[in-house]
Order: C-alpha cells, then sequence, then structure tokens
C-alpha cells in the first residue's frame, strides 16, 4: 500500500475505521484539540456526553450491547482521571473497551503542566493493558494492538495515552498489517482429554447442575449452554453477569444464586453433587460464606483466563479455553455417551428434580403487591411485562438491580447491562444511551434508583440532545435502599445519612431538557403509565415513588451460607 | 520463607510497574527485586524476592502470567534452580588488621576491588546466608558500607516457552492464538 502524508490525528481515524469504529463517546479538551479537528468531518461519530465517567460508561453500554469494542475518549489531567471508575468497572465484568486520552506534549511529561496526570501510572492497575504513546510511528501499532488485547481472550479495557504531539506531527502512513504480542497467550481450544472427562462427569453424576457466568455472554455461547442444558436436563442457574446467557423463559432455569438468588437456586448449590461452572469466577456474592458453599459437589470449571481456575474454589476438573468452543466439543461427547451413560443415574436425577422442583415451589421468586402504595417489586415485574423478555434493560447498584435481576426476564444475551463487579452507582443511565446507539431497534429501559440517578444526571441532556427514546425509570424509595436496608438488619436500624428527601420534580426536570417526564405514587396508575412511557416516541423519565422500607428478599446475609438464606420477615442480627 | 519469582518479560517501559504492582496491590512488600536485559534486548529477567502467603503465591504468579508484557513468571523457591547475591563492602581498617581481613575475604572467595590506606573495597557472591555470615565478620573488623545486589536466581529445569504468534489486523473475528 502506497504511504501518505498525514497527521497523528488523522491516522489515529484511520487506525479506528480499520477496527471497525463507528462511534465514540467522549469530551473534548485542550491537548485532544487537534484530535476532535480531525473528527470535525470523519464520518466516525462522536457522541458528546457531559461527564468523562459517563463516557467511559456509555462505552460499556454499546460493548455491552453488541459484544463489539466500545470506545471512549477524554482529554489529559482531569478528563482521564474522570475515567477511572469507568475503566475499573469494565475491568471487573470483563467488557472490551479501548480508552483514548490525550497526554501534554512529550517534552513537557513530568514538568507539572497545565492538565498533566501520570495517566499511564494511574491506569495500569485499572486496565488490562495500557500505552503511552510519544511517537507517532508508534501509533498504528498500539491502536490495533490495544483492541486485540480489548476484545480477546478475557475481554477487557485498554487505554491508550497519546501526547499532544503526536496528534499533530507529519508523517507517511503505512498501514500495518500484523501485530506480534510474544507474551499474550489465550488459550482457546481446550484439553481434550479434560473435555472428555468432564462428559464422562456429567453423566456419571446424580445431582448435577450448571452454573454459568457473563463468560458465556462474552463468547456468545448462548446456544451451546442451551444445548448442554437440554441434554443434561440439569437445572441451570445464570450469574448476575450471566442472566440471558439462557433463556430466563427456560423450564431448566431456575434463576440467580447467591446474596440476592432465588431459594431453588442456593439450594441446588448446595446440594449438587456436581457443579458445572462456565464461564464464572465464584464470585462472593454468589459463594456466601465459602467453606459451605457447595460442599457436596466436584466442580467442573470451564474459563479462558487461566487466573480464574482455582482462585477461590478448587476445580476437580479444570477446562482452560473458550466456552464456546470448549461447550461445543462436550456437547458433542455428551450426545455421544447419552445412549450408553444415561440409563445409569436416571433414577436419582429424576428424584433430583423432584426436589429442585420442589423448592421451587416451596420459595418461589414472588412480587409484593399493595393496594396503598407501589411496591418495588410491582413496579419491576410491570416492566416485565411490557419488556416479555425481548426489551435492553440498564441499571445501577443495589436494591432496584437486584429486583430486576429477580423479577425481569431476559430471553437473549445482551439485554440486561448492569454493573456487576464494581457495583457502580451511576452506571445504568449513560449504559443505557451506549446501548441505545448500539441498538435503535431495542426498547431501552434504564431502571435507576433515586441516588445512582442524581450521580449521572447530566446525561439527560446527551439523551435529549440525541432524542434517544430510552424509558427512564426511577424506582424512587427516597432512600440509598440498599445501604438503608443494611443499616435497618445490622446497624439496628440506624439511618446514617441514606436519605434522599430532595428529588426533583420529575416532569419539570424532563421538561426542562425538553422531553416528557412524569411522577407516580398510586398502584392503579402504574399500568397505564409505563405503556404511555413505552408509547412515547422519545425518550420518558418516569419517576415512582414506591415503599420506602421495603427489603430484597431473599437475602444471605454478609459470611452466612447459601442455605441460610433470609426468605422475608426481617430478622435483626448483630454484627460482630 | 522468603520466596523467588522469576520473570522474563517484554524489556518495554512500565512492564516493571505491572509485575511489582500484582505484589505491592496485595500489601506485600519486596524484598529484594533485580533486573536486565537478556541476551535478546527486547526481552528482560527480573527475578524477585518476597514473602507472600503460601496460598497465593499461584494465583499471583498465574496472574503475573497473565500481563501482556510477561512471556513467563516461574516460582522458583521449591523448583532446583542456583540462586546467588554479590555484596560489594568497604570495610575501613586500620595497618595491623589488614592481613586479617584478607585471609577472611579468601575464606569466602572475596575479591579485593580497592585498596587503600583507609581500608578495602570487597566484592563477594554467594548465596544470602553466607554472604550475611561475611558481613558480619567484616563488621567486626571496623566501620563497613555494604552494597547488596539482591538475589538473581536461574532455573536447573529445561522450560519450554510457549509464545503466542502474530496475529493480522482487520475486523476482529477469529484470532491467531496458542492453540493448546
Amino acid at each position: 500500500m502506497s504511504s501518505q502524508l498525514m497527521s497523528g490525528a488523522k491516522v489515529l481515524l484511520e487506525c479506528l475505521v480499520r477496527e471497525g469504529v463507528d462511534c465514540i463517546f467522549g469530551y473534548p479538551g485542550g491537548v485532544t484539540l487537534p484530535f476532535y479537528d480531525a473528527l470535525y468531518d470523519h464520518h466516525i461519530k462522536h457522541i458528546l456526553v457531559r461527564h468523562e465517567q459517563n463516557a467511559a460508561f456509555a462505552a460499556q453500554g454499546y460493548a455491552r450491547a453488541t459484544g463489539r469494542t466500545g470506545v471512549c475518549c477524554a482529554t489529559s489531567g482531569p478528563g482521564a482521571t474522570n475515567l477511572i471508575t469507568g475503566l475499573v468497572d469494565a475491568m471487573m465484568d470483563s467488557i472490551p473497551m479501548v480508552a483514548l486520552t490525550g497526554q501534554v506534549t512529550s517534552k513537557l511529561i513530568g514538568s507539572d503542566a497545565f492538565q498533566e496526570a501520570d495517566t499511564f501510572g494511574i491506569t495500569r492497575p485499572c486496565t488490562k493493558h495500557n500505552f503511552l504513546i510519544k511517537n507517532l510511528a508508534d501509533l498504528p501499532q498500539a491502536i490495533h494492538e490495544a483492541f486485540h488485547i480489548a476484545s480477546t481472550g478475557r475481554p477487557g479495557p485498554v487505554l491508550v495515552d497519546i501526547t499532544k504531539d503526536v496528534f499533530q506531527a507529519q508523517a507517511h502512513y503505512t498501514p500495518v498489517n500484523s501485530i506480534h504480542l510474544p507474551g499474550y497467550k489465550v488459550f482457546m481450544e481446550g484439553h481434550g482429554g479434560q473435555i472428555r472427562r468432564a462428559a464422562q462427569m456429567m453423566w456419571d453424576a446424580e445431582r448435577p447442575m450448571i452454573y454459568a457466568g457473563g463468560g458465556i455472554i462474552a463468547a456468545g455461547a448462548s446456544e451451546e449452554l442451551t444445548a448442554l442444558t437440554e441434554t443434561l436436563d440439569a437445572p441451570a442457574v445464570c450469574t448476575l453477569m450471566g442472566l440471558g446467557g439462557l433463556s430466563s423463559s427456560h423450564p431448566n432455569f431456575i434463576s440467580m444464586p447467591g446474596m440476592h438468588g432465588s431459594y431453588a437456586a442456593n439450594m441446588a448449590m448446595t446440594h449438587t453433587d456436581l457443579l458445572i461452572a462456565l464461564g464464572v469466577r465464584f464470585d462472593d456474592r454468589v459463594t456466601g460464606r465459602l467453606n459451605a458453599f457447595a460442599p457436596h459437589a466436584k466442580i467442573i470449571h470451564v474459563d479462558i483466563d487461566p487466573a480464574e481456575i482455582s482462585k477461590i474454589r478448587n476445580a476437580d476438573l479444570p477446562i482452560v479455553g473458550d466456552v464456546k468452543r470448549v461447550l461445543g466439543k462436550l456437547n458433542t461427547l455428551v450426545n455421544e455417551m447419552k445412549g450408553s451413560s444415561a440409563a445409569k443415574n436416571a433414577g436419582a436425577r429424576k428424584a433430583w428434580w423432584g426436589q429442585v422442583n420442589a423448592w421451587r415451589d416451596e420459595n418461589p421468586l414472588k412480587p409484593v403487591f399493595s393496594d396503598s402504595e407501589i411496591k418495588p417489586q410491582h413496579l419491576i415485574s410491570e416492566i416485565d411485562r411490557l419488556s416479555g423478555g425481548e426489551a435492553i434493560v440498564t441499571s445501577d447498584v443495589g436494591q432496584h438491580q437486584m429486583w430486576s435481576a429477580q423479577f425481569i426476564r431476559f430471553n437473549h444475551p445482551r439485554l440486561w447491562i448492569n454493573s456487576g463487579g464494581l457495583g457502580s452507582m451511576g452506571f445504568g443511565l449513560p449504559a443505557a444511551v451506549g446501548a441505545q446507539f448500539a441498538r435503535p431497534d431495542k426498547l431501552v429501559f434504564s431502571i435507576v434508583g433515586d441516588g445512582g440517578f442524581q450521580m449521572s444526571i447530566p446525561e439527560l441532556a446527551t439523551i435529549a440532545k440525541h432524542a434517544l427514546p430510552i424509558k427512564i425509570i426511577v424506582l424512587n424509595n427516597g432512600y440509598l435502599g440498599m445501604v438503608r436496608q443494611w443499616q435497618e438488619l445490622f446497624y439496628n436500624n440506624r439511618l446514617s445519612s441514606v436519605e434522599l428527601d430532595v428529588f426533583p420534580d420529575a416532569e419539570k426536570l424532563a421538561g426542562a431538557y425538553g422531553f416528557k417526564g412524569r411522577t407516580i405514587d398510586k398502584p392503579s396508575e402504574l399500568a397505564s403509565a409505563l405503556e404511555a412511557a413505552v408509547r412515547e416516541p422519545g425518550p420518558y423519565l418516569l419517576n415512582v415513588k414506591v415503599s420506602p422500607f421495603e427489603n430484597v428478599f431473599p437475602m444471605v446475609p454478609a459470611g452466612g451460607a447459601l442455605n441460610e438464606m433470609v426468605l422475608s420477615s426481617p430478622q435483626p442480627v448483630s454484627v460482630d | 520463607m522468603l520466596q523467588i519469582i522469576s520473570v522474563l518479560m517484554e524489556n518495554k517501559p512500565g512492564a516493571l510497574m505491572r509485575v511489582t504492582g500484582l505484589l505491592t496491590a496485595r500489601g506485600y512488600n519486596i524484598e529484594s527485586l533485580t533486573v536486565a536485559r537478556t541476551l535478546d534486548p527486547e526481552l528482560s529477567r527480573m527475578s524477585i524476592v518476597c514473602d507472600v502467603e503460601p496460598h497465593q503465591r499461584p494465583q499471583l504468579i498465574k496472574q503475573m502470567n497473565r500481563l501482556i508484557n510477561v512471556l513467563q513468571a516461574t516460582d522458583l523457591t521449591e523448583s532446583p534452580s542456583v540462586k546467588r547475591e554479590m555484596v560489594l563492602l568497604r570495610v575501613r581498617a586500620a595497618m595491623p588488621s589488614r592481613t586479617a581481613i584478607l585471609k577472611e575475604a579468601e575464606i569466602f572467595g572475596a575479591r579485593v576491588v580497592d585498596s587503600s590506606t583507609e581500608g578495602y573495597a570487597l566484592e563477594a557472591t554467594g548465596d544470602s546466608e553466607k554472604l550475611d555470615e561475611f558481613i558480619d565478620i567484616m563488621r567486626s573488623y571496623g566501620e563497613i558500607e555494604v552494597t547488596r545486589s539482591g538475589m538473581v536466581a536461574v532455573s536447573l529445569d529445561a522450560r519450554k516457552l510457549k509464545l503466542a504468534g502474530p496475529t493480522e489486523v482487520g475486523p476482529r473475528q477469529e484470532t491467531a492464538m496458542v492453540r493448546d
């Protein structure tokens, strides 16, 4: 290919085009001026958010809704430091994202220049990998490496910090066609012998169950997961990150396990003799007290990241590989063995299903209703009715997130978008912006608490500017609900700094941005108000005043075992 | 007991921080650290001596191996390896004790690298315990100043180094990677 004289800013855009980037969420500043000048008449779309943190969250929303790498951009100093929460959030949930930051001119680095921060140093532990680019010659290589690292293996955020003089420099651009990262080893296929042994274990088990996580979504392995679930006819749970990996409407799905998981899921985890762990990391919110977690189970653990194997719970049979490829091979073997092996434990497995179904019937996840006030679970189940398992739902962290995970069905992967590992408030609204840009065809609900909503309230401007038809549903209980719940249960109900007694008038607030909003507080209004919000062609802000002291149940108290769930009535427990 | 971890990594800015950051993030102190270029100038070899709880070590080494710049991280604590450290030591010594110092130095295989009316500068290598003894003995002769290199180690096992191959640039579909 012939080379062409162009600026660093244009070289960067060329590289982004080659990586298939169609939109960037960002915020300009002093040192990124040359880049924004090049963007001015370029076909890559730039979405101007109202805070850099939300650029990172929106890029994540884009990535989570599509599986493609999200891109965000910020200037040096405060721009870059504002990205940090979004980077760590993407790191914790293994979301492919590339963050581009401007840096002061290379000669000024280390001189305490205006808006200088050591972005490369600060973001090192917040990213899968990062780069500092001080020479234009190194830029194309770094950009392609960044996208490669972000999107392959266990996905994650990669940051490229680029000095202003690199944007301004002129050079003959020759496209880079090959990258070489000798230390970046990704094991895709899984060990054949281990896969065979795993298939045998699956038929040897009397009480097998499937524990599927975010890895299923990342690998696009829903089909394979569904096939395995059906061939084995095992009960299956999806973690908070894995919801939609197996359709919530699937008869074998027994909901989410863990701290606020279903009774059936947690009891099954406690009694299973073979836990088939697929793309999960045995998070503490899933396992509860570790020495009481799945105490009778052998563990098969499939993960693409060798560092996850036996990190928390020793794997009896580890398989390092891409869960889609591994499941593909497993399914073949499990099917082959079915004829000779299925009969062996058929009786025991039937009894196991009997037990699991009994748990399901004993304490199903059931929304609560009231005639006098809107119960938050009622609100969420109405959203579920309108979604029918098909809408994209984003959330922050807290009570509304847990109720959404419990009561909203997700019939496909990439519909449920929430901050799982880091638990960042303020995530839901900007994530909905990214998701709606990525999937303009989709109905997007942004379910947020009155706390988290106010953390990212400036993004109402971005939503209004682009007339994004996001349905913002504020589950407004007047408190930081989850913190209040813990204060009630574990701190003698001393409600310290959790009351959010000032909240803007939703109709006026939305009106100020030029779209519709409304506040409701009567159960009789709920269904019609939600339907009106969905019918509205543009954005809609629905502020729903719900009963303030509702708690999320079931609940495994911190440090408790999964089978020690508190099911409903709050039993105050003292903290040791 | 202290452990020694050997890390083969790319010789790039920030690579050292990525490795040591995994220790500092867990609140572990690094007892010693040496790093230098290998025969291949694009690679460095790092030897880290640290005190990590035994159950955390395998996880830590896996996380080091996960770093993009790291080609191989190996725990040499319990595997066959040779470990050595160097000490440079200056001892002030009055005339009557100088011969005795040279005798002691000889016992430890130390070399004189400088001699003046003030005393000697000595160089010794060995395992850490032996060097501790050497330093103790020299201290008995007079005021000393010591610089230790930190431990370097070489594994006695031949380890196969698995490296990733090059990858095409373009829209991300299938990527050429290590097949196991």
